[in-house]
């Protein structure tokens, strides 16, 4: 056993590059959940943005450019799970399922001659003075961008939530369909823009995975971070910040339990293997004691004649 | 009496195409990961594609990819032979009780499993010495670790990976008497995610080698991305991360056994066998050695190889002893089948617990 052998400095930096795409996701789905429909189809988006984003940075030579297209590809996937829960009044649980099951297989035909090619790299941003100073420049100031934008989206998130009206009125419509369309307000329209937000999020935390974390194009890449990230959302008590700190104990228990192994540590494998599962699960639900409890009209379908 | 012309004719196409069908053999395929995947599934469906090729209409293909170890492969199996496959091949350890369950219900079916221990009347095995080609690796890298430490991605604890590990260590052992194994156990044959992490967290403690036994191509990008780690083809070529930092690699050539057993089964010729082929028989392959390879490293590196073709050298050769210290083989001995198929232990100088 080594431990000296890791060093905290790049530990750090990498799990906030492990829990990124978990994040992203996360928190679009909260916003999705919040408004009353359950979207189960994240890993779905998040593989149709992974290879969007990829097919568009290598084509055009821009990562940014594309991150704002799998951006887009993830809200066009879930235009479709809209059409069948919103117009057509489909059950949210199956079209989810649907929408995932699709997503792999349509990224897996689009990524077909894509297989083995080196995206190009989005820089990590540098400040002047911030970025040169010892371990805390390393760790909070040379990271690339969309990592600091899946942070600030979460401070976003739980203002706009918290503080505004347009907050409330979310809220409202994931609360109870019924009260907020009687009182006036586009159910329908709303839960559409939430989910192609939703939508939208989970397509850039692909994209970070495939453009940043590893960066290739495989098929199957997001290998489940879709439904970690779903789960997440449930644990999480649909707290913003909260999904914050279950995605970095999440990417950071899993990076840690590799670089324990690396060192040689004396715990069986096995233990290290589940204990980012069990750690985070049991943090979050420490926390959710609150009695904090999923919006009441999740998952229940809303017709403006009943 | 327009819907009733439709459906009969629907049904006389029906009848048509499975009377057609009845002449062709049906070959199915198992996979563990999607055949994209640039490693050990892309490989079996090489296989495929040749079967299809020498055969062409005489057979028929079908394949199911993403597949999971475990209770739903029984199902996609169970799916396949109801389906009329006369030969099924289940391409992943973790499909083995699964395999043995499947064929008992099925007797008329040929399965055809890699890389496990288990055998019934139509149930086969096969597998490949990939711890020839590890011996190869094992070699390179000893030589080109200026860290001496070498980073290994493992997946799951079964014999085949652990011979894997073997095998590398001790011919690095054998060039570098300082090198040092960091082993992380993944256990997950493809997750390019946490692959990637993987390869990460042995580079930032050092490892300027990285060995894999998972599918994807993904700790070849993190190797990439580094700088200065050499990388080897896991299964498949991986020849797009050449010269740098993929230096070789382990090629599993599946297509003249799957070529061999379909031509069996048209045959009526097939019985249950127990396969196991290297280097020798060419179902083991070594991927073109890069420039970024010392001259004198690559010719010992080939010397290697043709040894193993001649027969003339096993990667197991004595004096190896245990972790624990005890005699494993005495001077010039080489390992047994037997002892190999079933490896559960580490040789001496490893550090660490296998996970049981």
């Amino acid at each position: 056993m080594d431990l000296s052998a890791i060093n905290p400095v790049l530990l750090v930096a990498s799990l906030m590059v492990a829990a990124t795409p978990i994040l992203l996701a996360a928190i679009g789905e909260l916003v999705v959940e919040k408004a009353g429909v359950l979207n189960l189809g994240v890993e779905g988006m998040m593989i149709v943005g992974a290879i969007a984003g990829f097919a568009t940075a290598v084509e055009t030579g821009s990562p940014l450019f594309g991150f704002l297209i799998s951006a887009f590809a993830g809200a066009a996937l879930s235009l479709l799970f809209v059409i069948m829960t919103q117009v057509a009044l489909a059950n949210q649980v199956a079209s989810g399922l649907a929408l995932t099951l699709f997503g792999l297989g349509l990224s897996a035909l689009m990524g077909q001659s894509y297989v083995g090619i080196k995206p190009p790299q989005l820089g990590q941003i540098h400040l002047p003075v911030l970025s040169d100073l010892p371990v805390v420049g390393q760790i909070l100031f040379s990271h690339d961008i969309i990592l600091y934008f899946g942070i600030a989206l979460t401070a976003a998130v739980w203002a706009v939530l918290k503080y505004t009206r347009v907050g409330l009125i979310l809220r409202a419509v994931g609360e109870n369909h019924d009260a907020a369309h009687a009182l006036g307000y586009k159910v329908v329209r709303i839960r559409i823009l939430a989910i192609l937000f939703g939508g939208a999020c989970a397509g850039l935390g692909g994209a970070y995975i495939s453009l940043i974390r590893v960066p290739q194009w495989t098929e199957g890449m997001t290998a489940g971070v879709g439904w970690i990230a779903l789960a997440l959302v449930v644990f999480a008590s649909w707290k913003p910040w909260r999904a914050l700190l279950g995605a970095y104990l999440f990417g950071g228990v899993t990076v840690v339990q590799l670089n324990l192994q690396a060192a040689g540590v004396a715990i069986p494998v096995e233990y290290l293997a589940m204990s980012p599962y069990l750690i985070t699960i049991l943090v979050l639900v420490m926390l959710s004691a609150d009695k904090s409890s999923a919006p009441a009209a999740l998952g229940r379908i809303f017709h403006a004649s009943r | 009496m327009k819907l009733t012309k439709l459906l009969t004719g629907a049904a006389m196409a029906l009848a048509l195409a499975t009377g057609a069908m009845a002449d062709t053999t049906k070959v199915g395929f198992v996979y563990v990961g999607p055949v994209g995947d640039g490693g050990w599934t892309y490989e079996h469906d090489q296989g495929r594609l040749a079967v299809e090729e020498a055969f062409g209409d005489k057979v028929e293909t079908v394949y199911v990819e993403s597949v999971a170890e475990g209770p739903d492969s029984e199902r996609v199996m169970t799916q396949m032979a109801l389906e009329g496959a006369d030969l099924i091949f289940t391409t992943s350890f973790g499909y083995m009780d699964p395999t043995i369950n499947v064929a008992k219900k099925f007797p008329n079916v040929k399965f055809e499993h890699a890389t496990g221990y288990k055998r019934a009347d139509n149930v086969s095995t096969y597998s490949a010495r990939f711890y020839e080609g590890r011996a190869v690796q094992g070699h390179i890298a000893g030589k080109l670790t200026k860290s001496n430490t070498i980073g290994y991605i493992a997946s799951y604890p079964i014999p085949e990976v652990i011979r894997g590990i073997n095998s590398a260590y001790v011919h690095a052992k054998k060039v570098n008497p300082d090198v040092e194994f960091k082993i992380i156990w993944a256990y997950t044959w493809f997750d390019p995610a946490k692959e990637a992490d993987a390869a990460k967290a042995l580079i930032e403690q050092g490892a300027d080698v990285i060995l894999q036994h998972t599918d994807s191509t993904a700790p070849q990008a993190a190797a990439q991305a580094a700088g200065n780690v050499y990388t080897f083809g896991q299964a498949s070529d991986m020849a797009e991360y050449g010269p740098m930092p993929r230096v070789s690699s382990i090629i599993d050539n599946w297509a003249p056994y799957y070529i061999a057993r379909t031509q069996a089964v048209i045959d009526g010729t097939w019985t249950s066998v127990d396969t196991w082929d290297g280097i020798p028989t060419g179902m083991v392959k070594i991927g073109e050695i890069t420039d970024a390879v010392p001259a004198d490293v690559k010719a010992e590196a080939l010397a290697m190889v043709e040894a193993m073709r001649a027969g003339e050298y096993h990667p197991f050769t004595g004096p190896l002893k245990k972790q624990d210290g005890s005699d494993w083989l005495a001077d010039g001995e080489t390992a047994d089948d037997g002892t190999l198929a079933g490896m559960n232990f580490y040789v001496e100088g490893l550090e660490g617990t296998i996970p049981q």
